[in-house]
């Protein structure tokens, strides 16, 4: 598991109030781990806080799970 | 309009001296104090240093951390408080039942802590870091609605905001709901949250609050000589109000009937009460009409008693004047003496005391009344809390604004 993916796990286990192992690479933030569209919103915020960026909303729309939000950040920064 | 008759079921409340009705009970009865220094911010540059805070509360036993972290803490107090309520009138609420049962729990401030951590992650942030929770983490009527997500109450869902009143005024307005027919069942109150830097410096800077950084425990003190101001305090008290009939059928445990409202605007000042309490008076003769008592017949009255130097006196005044005579016949005592002044709450967390007091036929003090000042002359139960008779009693608050509510017990 990448350091990145780590990161972003840790906030979604604080985010939403999950435990570790239900928060699987392709587990639906809203399906599978009980968020509303407000959780995904200040998840969002949060991922932006910890990698010091600016997610465009119409990027943060795609980002439903663990694997996306990784990839997300992957991809866009560091 | 009364055919109906409306029944206190249930009782719930979180206190600077408990974070129960027992715990907060016994704490009375003893003349105990829950005012300390205040805790969760430096408080060196503050003119008033302490308050009623609430103390060691199990939050995680009513709410998920998830859930708790969205709320500001006076929505906690006010879910947990409603939550008691339910839990102790054995109420179940129904598929069959639900549009019948409503809530009310009012707020004087709301959450200001909130909103304060929240402008001040705008300023160093900017806007893109404020949180989507703030708005619904903040707002007064949270409690209602998040009380009726939880327990499925699909009545009237409300929230009444007069400041010092809100409390007793909510329990007014849904027993009113209750002898509309709106409901059948309403769990009202109120709960605050305002011992936070600026609710603290707010206060201080209006000049209501005491000064007694040294003497915290002895600085609520209604009445007496020395008051100075009152002492700002959190929490939450609830009632669980039902029609009379649907308590009886289902064996539900009584603690009072009950049995008149009254409301009265000052129309006088932003924060000083009308001369001679001439606004009080005439919300404490409103209740009684509206309960159909004679003022000889009051054996109790849980005052507003916040231990300002112009309101209590004004307090005192007002239910000479609307008790005349009789007013020296009967027990005045303020239990803000013990809890401080919980603003929205107050009148929640009081009714709460009173619905106690008639069940279990005793007053519990106004303790620190050492010397009552001129003015001050009626029986204020001092010190000690006193096994009396209790068949009618009157629960009184008065807030910013000039509003007044007063409401009226009977004992079953």
């Amino acid at each position: 598991m990448s350091s990145i993916e780590e990161r972003v796990k840790k906030i979604v286990v604080e985010q939403l109030g999950v435990e570790e192992d239900q928060v699987t690479p392709d587990a639906s933030f809203i399906d599978d781990l009980g968020a509303d569209s407000l959780d995904t919103v200040e998840l969002v915020m949060a991922l932006e806080e910890e990698f010091d960026c600016e997610i465009p909303d119409e990027e943060a729309e795609k980002i439903a799970t663990l694997a996306q939000a990784t990839a997300y950040v992957e991809n866009n920064l560091e | 309009m009364k055919t109906k008759r409306v029944v206190i079921t249930g009782v719930g409340c979180v206190t600077p001296l408990g974070n129960s009705v027992d715990t907060t009970w016994q704490a009375l009865l003893a003349g105990e104090s829950g005012i300390a220094p205040l805790q969760g911010f430096d408080t060196d540059a503050f003119s008033v240093r302490f308050g009623g805070q609430i103390k060691n509360l199990a939050l995680n036993d009513w709410l998920s951390p998830k859930e708790a972290r969205k709320m500001d803490p006076f929505i906690h107090y006010g879910i947990i408080a409603g939550s008691q309520a339910l839990l102790d009138s054995g109420l179940e609420v129904t598929e069959a039942n639900a549009e019948r049962v409503g809530v009310s729990i009012g707020s004087g401030i709301g959450g200001i802590q909130t909103i304060e951590t929240q402008h001040q992650t705008l300023q160093e942030k900017g806007p893109r870091r404020v949180s989507p929770f703030f708005v619904p983490g903040s707002i007064i009527n949270m409690i209602s609605g998040n009380l009726s997500i939880m327990h499925g109450l699909k009545g009237p869902n409300m929230a009444i905001g007069t400041a010092c009143a809100s409390g007793t005024h909510s329990i007014g307005d849904a027993y009113r709901m209750i002898l509309h027919g709106d409901a059948d069942v309403m769990v009202a109150g109120g709960a605050e949250h305002a011992t936070t830097p600026l609710g603290v410096a707010g206060f201080a800077a209006a000049k209501a609050l005491s000064t007694r950084n040294d003497d915290p425990q002895a600085a609520s003190r209604p009445w007496d000589q020395g008051r100075d101001g009152f002492v700002l305090s959190d929490g939450a008290g609830a009632v669980v109000l039902e029609d009379y009939d649907l308590a009886k059928a289902r064996g539900a445990t009584i603690y009072c009937e009950v049995i008149g409202f009254g409301m009265s605007g000052d129309a006088y000042h932003m924060t000083k009460p009308a001369e001679g309490g001439e606004g009080g008076a005439r919300c404490l003769k409103q209740a009684l009409k509206n309960a159909g008592l004679n003022p000889d017949q009051v054996d109790y009255i849980n005052a507003h008693g916040t231990s300002t130097p112009a309101g209590d006196v004004c307090e005192a005044q007002a239910i000479k004047t609307a008790l005349g005579s009789a007013a020296y016949d009967t027990l005045v005592s303020s239990t803000k003496s013990m809890t401080g002044h919980s603003l929205g709450a107050a009148g929640a967390m009081e009714a709460v005391f009173t619905a106690k007091i008639m069940q279990q036929q005793v007053v519990p003090p106004t303790i620190n009344l050492d010397q009552p000042a001129e003015g001050c002359d009626l029986d204020f139960v001092p010190h000690t809390a006193r096994d009396v008779k209790v068949r009618y009693a009157l629960s009184n608050s008065l807030g910013f604004g000039g509003t007044n509510a007063s409401l009226v017990f009977a004992r079953v």
